[in-house]
């Protein structure tokens, strides 16, 4: 499809740029700018790392996983573009060299990618910034060490000053949500592809042909997200930054999982309709929403309907969606809050969860009124601990109710075994998270991440 | 002086500019080829059929080879012949090259490696150390034994036995630069080979052999890798060799790079180990009598294996005189990956079993850990000896650890953490300090040696080449500043070209921490070759003595006569004064035995100190590192911010294959941590919080290159501190030891607390 973008502040426009061609290897092989990384192909270290820029504002993506057509209307910048044209280094590259910040140099593209577009946004939470970037070399900490000399400077104008084009207009590139809905029922067989962060890697790992392939980026009507009385509605569209900065305020524990999903560059790209849609048992998001009692909203053409979200996911890899239907929306109830999700990974960043754990348990005069408690990585689907959370309700919140769930969890859960966590440590953490939950509930210290030397 | 200044990275500038270029950057013909393996999807039997119709039929397909259409020698071993490029028939391991597809595109070649129809002839695999045991599937005949005095004696004797086993997972290397080599064919038959390699002179031996020529007729060039841990030392060698094949066969460049999966299903990582023990130890807990079982598995070929465990043995020891030991190791053999070299190479596995016996001998004493181990330091007199009979005469570890102890604060730390410990149920903290030597020197004592080429050009700028290879380390700029302070010229006047066998022959891996050492003295003697006669000429011009001539400030002083050292250049050119030398240097006093692991395998010894304190949440097993304060001695340093920057980056790398970064395989020997996305090196936010890290004030004892020491592997080690501080942590939930295996990952770290608390499994 035809699309015009802004490489390096000069005005590129192709013609018939493939779907499933990465900016990666464009950038690489058509194009001959062989600064930016490969590193693993599938998002995880970063070294592919460019800056993107729009109407949003600045962010690094992964440029392994983004497809050509998802720059369209958009200025990209790579490490080549990071200096100023007459060679004066960005102030993070000069960091970089004065801080010893690069070894054997291989990532070090990605990371200046990331540390400019943080430096560009006046970010300083650099381990979150930098999540996404592994070195092997230099243990991190004369990196952070330059960006905390960069951030004292100010921000170059000529990454400052980068005004997208105009997009191209496509029929596989919806702007609108009717658009999209009219597309995906004429080609019910189409991959729908929101940040790319998932479908990507059938590309680059499977090595799957994706046709026909409907871009959902240019749907500005999918990316709001609306606050009312009664719910907090995020389009799906949305990417987990905007929504992990929404749902900080209402559910500080969700917001801070979502520091920790992924990395920066994923969650730049990534939306909460496509971690839902795609149904992904390890998912993040769903038995947070599921813990939250949200709603998913579907859509077919003309026709709406909801359903909790709770019911989506039906089985592995199967969720309650018609052919050409599509997730439009998310919205969660406003409520007290009550939520505590626990991620549990090998690494705590950047990492897939073994267990990620959500409960939301209503306490009304000492007594349990209420309880909703999902996992993920504990089955098949996204699932709510039932037997779990009917022994604790109307029992006292106390240690020894806490105590006598134990033989619920079995009835719940019956984990596997894989790479990440064996089924007895999963089934042990789930019980013991329980025992966190209250724990933290009466006040106690529990997070290894609250504590210094 | 250009020595001992904190100078950046000599292509720094163009690492964070994107322009320092690696293989896969470098521009390739149009009509460049683009290759591919087809990997076995069985552990172990044979090929019943190939079926590769489809894989020829693929899109951008230009040639599909076998086995059968290699022309010369099938085998990318870097030691006994034992690995063939593409099976021979035989299946040794899931994920070896069968075949090898040369295709118009690295991803046509990519999608057509995977349409092989193979049908196999299964064999039972040998995955387990007990499997292997079982079938006696090893390398060498059996198992090396290196023992002094009568342990088992002592042992009996001694009023303490403690006895326990520690398994210890390996590493993938994760360099962020993938496994890569093209090849350019030239007149004649020959090929110009550009590999991503710790080892060019191997890469060119193994070219040569795989083309029927002589190494001549090959020439390897390496700017620099992406990282290489060890990891580019031998498994470079199959792109390298089926790159060349291809290029000669269809007369066109040939390259290939492995895509991140299969870079780490196909190469070797670190050897895993399962070590055992049996210590005698007396009431202030000195070692009695000391006996260890090493268990590796090498996977299906040799590679470097034997040196490996060999390494692994050499260090059982670490930092502390036992009087009556013997170690009994077992190479093992099994259908998994060629286990191969990575930073430390065996030592830190050894190193690891000697620091449980004594966090295990503490425990058991009821002593602070830190105490045991310097009640059992070597002698600081050089009046002891290690196991293997080399004399530690600079034993500079009671003044290194008085020192980190001081810095890090470590004994009111300890107490505070214990106190801390009482006031909180759920979470608990641990700290330990462990310290390291590290005997520096291949134990293959004839690779000990190195060449260089220099030239000064007739402006005075000067290029410098020499056999070793940079992978990040640093290694060009300290040898560059060895260059210019020989020339007494500043940095901008040396030129560091890339690493090439047709200017310096027959060198060495970069490995064994050994760069800096052994091309440094190289350079050293090739500068002050082309001094001396630029001195002679000179002092024969003004009537002075050779020995009056100084090189210095960017001039050269001829008694009251300053010349700029680029005139003193032209002036000797013009004079007929040969400005190009090459260096050759061996280092001295070695002397070893391997098969009765007798005398001074090493050169000397570098050693460190590290006090990592943790915190470990009892109910998930969840960790982190709080605070780490490390002490390197690199003797006399050349650059102290490189070296510094190997310190603290060894150490994150250290520390991360004892905690986060576990290889698993499944039932059919599949490794499912073949991924970023599963397998889990540290990220940003694993560093310790607060990080303080130092060099020793210390010259080295033996002449090296201005008295500095190695500092690629020996910081690698100091990670230990990590394990030991988590072992601390646990112990503080029970009574018992807690036997903490590695890598610890929440999830035995969580089990090791619950067999504390007497929960066993949940």
């Amino acid at each position: 499809m035809g699309i015009t973008f802004l490489l390096n502040g000069e005005t590129v426009t192709l013609q018939d740029a493939a779907p499933t061609t990465t900016l990666l290897n464009w950038l690489r092989e058509e194009r001959g700018l062989v600064g930016t990384k490969e590193g693993c192909g599938e998002g995880d270290c970063g070294a592919c790392s460019v800056i993107v820029q729009d109407g949003d504002g600045t962010r690094a993506l992964n440029a392994c996983i983004l497809f050509m057509p998802q720059l369209n209307g958009k200025s990209v910048r790579t490490v080549e573009g990071c200096a100023a044209p007459d060679g004066t280094l960005h102030p993070v590259q000069q960091a970089m060299v004065d801080h010893h910040g690069s070894q054997c140099g291989f990532c070090t593209p990605g990371f200046i990618s990331a540390m400019v577009a943080a430096h560009t946004n006046g970010a300083t939470d650099y381990d979150d910034q930098l999540a996404g970037n592994l070195c092997r070399c230099t243990g991190y900490a004369p990196i952070i060490r330059a960006a905390k000399v960069a951030a004292t400077q100010p921000v170059p104008k000529w990454v400052e000053t980068n005004v997208p084009p105009k997009a191209q207009a496509h029929d596989m590139s919806p702007t609108t949500v009717d658009d999209l809905a009219a597309a995906y029922e004429q080609h019910p067989n189409a991959t729908l592809v929101a940040g790319a962060t998932d479908v990507a890697l059938w590309v680059t790992k499977q090595l799957r042909d994706l046709d026909p392939v409907i871009f959902l980026g240019a749907c500005d009507d999918l990316k709001t997200v609306e606050v009312t009385e009664n719910d907090i509605t995020f389009g799906a569209m949305v990417n987990m930054n905007r929504m992990r900065d929404v749902i900080a305020e209402y559910h500080p524990s969700y917001g801070e999982m979502i520091r920790r999903f992924a990395s920066t560059q994923i969650r730049n790209a990534a939306t909460v309709g496509g971690n839902v849609a795609n149904g992904s048992p390890i998912g993040d998001n769903p038995p947070a929403l599921i813990a939250l009692n949200a709603m998913v909203h579907l859509r077919k053409g003309n026709a709406h309907r909801s359903l909790p979200i709770a019911d989506f996911f039906i089985d592995y890899g199967k969720q309650d969606r018609a052919e050409g239907e599509f997730v439009e929306k998310i919205s969660i109830p406003r409520q007290v809050d009550r939520l505590k999700v626990y991620k549990l990974s090998k690494r705590f960043d950047q990492d897939i969860s073994a267990v990620l754990g959500a409960f939301s348990v209503t306490v009304t005069d000492g007594i349990v009124t209420d309880a909703r408690i999902a996992f993920g990585g504990m089955a098949a689907i996204p699932k709510r601990a039932n037997a779990v959370e009917q022994s604790l309700i109307g029992k006292p919140w106390n240690d020894n109710t806490v105590a006598a769930t134990w033989d619920a969890w079995e009835a719940d859960f019956s984990p596997l075994t894989d790479m990440r966590a064996s089924a007895r440590y999963r089934l042990t953490t789930a019980r013991n998270m329980l025992t966190r939950y209250f724990l933290e509930d009466i006040g106690a210290d529990v997070s290894v991440l609250e504590v210094s030397a | 002086m250009s020595i001992a200044r904190p100078l950046p990275h000599d292509t720094a500038q163009l690492h964070v500019t994107g322009a320092a270029r690696y293989v896969d950057d470098i521009p390739t013909p149009a009509n460049a080829l683009h290759l591919a393996f087809g990997l076995s999807s069985i552990a172990c039997g044979t090929i019943a059929d190939l079926d590769l119709s489809d894989v020829r039929a693929a899109d951008d397909v230009v040639a599909v080879l076998t086995a059968d259409d290699l022309p010369f020698e099938n085998d990318v071993s870097p030691s006994i012949h034992d690995e063939p490029l593409l099976s021979d028939g035989t299946v040794h391991y899931l994920g070896q090259p069968l075949f090898l597809v040369v295709a118009t595109s690295h991803l046509a070649a990519r999608k057509a490696a995977r349409k092989g129809m193979i049908t196999y002839e299964e064999s039972t695999p040998i995955f387990t150390i007990e499997d292997a045991l079982a079938a006696n599937s090893r390398f060498e005949e059996g198992p090396r034994i290196y023992s002094r005095g009568d342990p088992e004696q002592a042992i009996a004797n001694a009023p303490h036995l403690i006895e326990g086993t520690l398994e210890l997972g390996g590493q993938e290397h994760f360099y962020l630069e993938s496994q890569a080599a093209m090849v350019m064919p030239q007149e004649n038959g020959d090929v110009v080979v550009h590999s991503s390699t710790q080892h060019p002179t191997e890469i060119q031996h193994k070219v040569a052999h795989a083309l029927g020529i002589p190494m001549h007729g090959v020439r390897v060039e390496m700017r620099r890798m992406g990282g290489g841990f060890g990891g580019k030392e031998s498994q470079g060698n199959a792109l390298a060799v089926a790159c060349a094949v291809a290029a000669i066969k269809t007369g066109r460049t040939c390259k290939m790079r492995y895509d991140r999966d299969d870079d780490m299903i196909i190469t070797g990582k670190r050897h895993d180990f399962r070590i055992t023990y049996r210590v005698g130890v007396d009431d202030q807990g000195r070692v009695q009598g000391i006996d260890f079982m090493h268990y590796t598995r090498g996977g299906w070929a040799q590679d470097l294996t034997l040196p490996v465990a060999d390494r692994a043995m050499l260090h059982s020891d670490n930092a502390y005189h036992l009087p009556h030991v013997r170690i009994e190791s077992h190479r093992l053999k099994t259908n998994t990956q060629s286990a191969t070299a990575y930073r430390g190479f065996g030592g830190p596995q050894g190193m690891v079993g000697i620091e449980r016996v004594m966090d295990h001998i503490a425990h058991h004493l009821g002593m602070d850990p830190l105490a045991v181990r310097q009640a059992n330091y070597y002698a600081a007199d050089g009046s002891q000896s290690t196991p293997y009979g080399q004399t530690v005469e600079d034993f500079v570890l009671h003044e290194m650890t008085d020192q980190l102890v001081e810095s890090s604060n470590y004994h009111v730390r300890r107490e505070a953490i214990a106190e801390w410990n009482a006031a909180n149920p759920v979470l608990k903290k641990g700290i330990a300090l462990t310290p390291v030597k590290f005997g520096i020197s291949f134990t293959l004592t004839h690779l000990n040696q190195a060449g260089a080429l220099v030239h000064v050009y007739q402006d005075g700028s000067i290029q410098l080449n020499h056999g070793g290879t940079e992978m990040g380390q640093g290694l060009f700029q300290k040898v560059a500043q060895v260059a210019a302070s020989r020339f007494g010229v500043d940095m901008d006047f040396v030129r560091i070209t890339a690493t090439d066998t047709g200017k310096v022959p027959n060198t060495s891996a970069t490995a064994a921490s050994s760069g800096s050492d052994l091309n440094g003295m190289a350079v050293k003697i090739a500068c002050d070759t082309i001094r001396a006669r630029m001195a002679e000429f000179l002092a024969e011009q003004h009537q002075a003595s050779p020995d009056d001539i100084r090189f210095q400030d960017g001039n050269v002083h001829v008694g009251d006569n300053v010349l700029t050292f680029q005139q003193a250049a032209a002036l000797c050119y013009q004079n007929r004064i040969g400005l190009s030398a090459t260096g050759f240097y061996k280092t001295p006093k070695l002397a070893w035995d391997r098969i009765k692991g007798e005398g001074r395998p090493f050169y000397y010894f570098a050693y460190g100190a590290s006090v990592t304190e943790v915190v470990i949440d009892t109910l998930t097993g969840e960790n982190r590192i709080l605070r780490t304060d490390l002490l390197q001695d690199a003797g006399a340093s050349l650059n102290p911010a490189l070296d510094i920057g190997q310190v603290e980056g060894a150490y994150v790398q250290g520390a991360g294959w004892l905690t986060t970064e576990e290889l698993v395989w499944d039932g059919k020997g599949a490794l499912r941590t073949h991924a970023p996305s599963t397998y889990k090196i540290p990220a940003c936010s694993d560093r310790p919080d607060i990080f303080n890290v130092a060099l020793f004030d210390n010259e080295n004892r033996e002449d090296t290159i201005y008295r500095s020491k190695a500092v690629g592997e020996p910081p690698f080690m100091l990670g230990i501190s990590a394990l030991m501080a988590l072992s601390d942590a646990v112990a503080a939930c029970g009574d018992s030891y807690p036997d903490l295996n590695a890598p610890a990952t929440g999830e035995r770290i969580l089990d090791a607390v619950q067999k504390q608390q007497g929960g066993g499994d949940a």
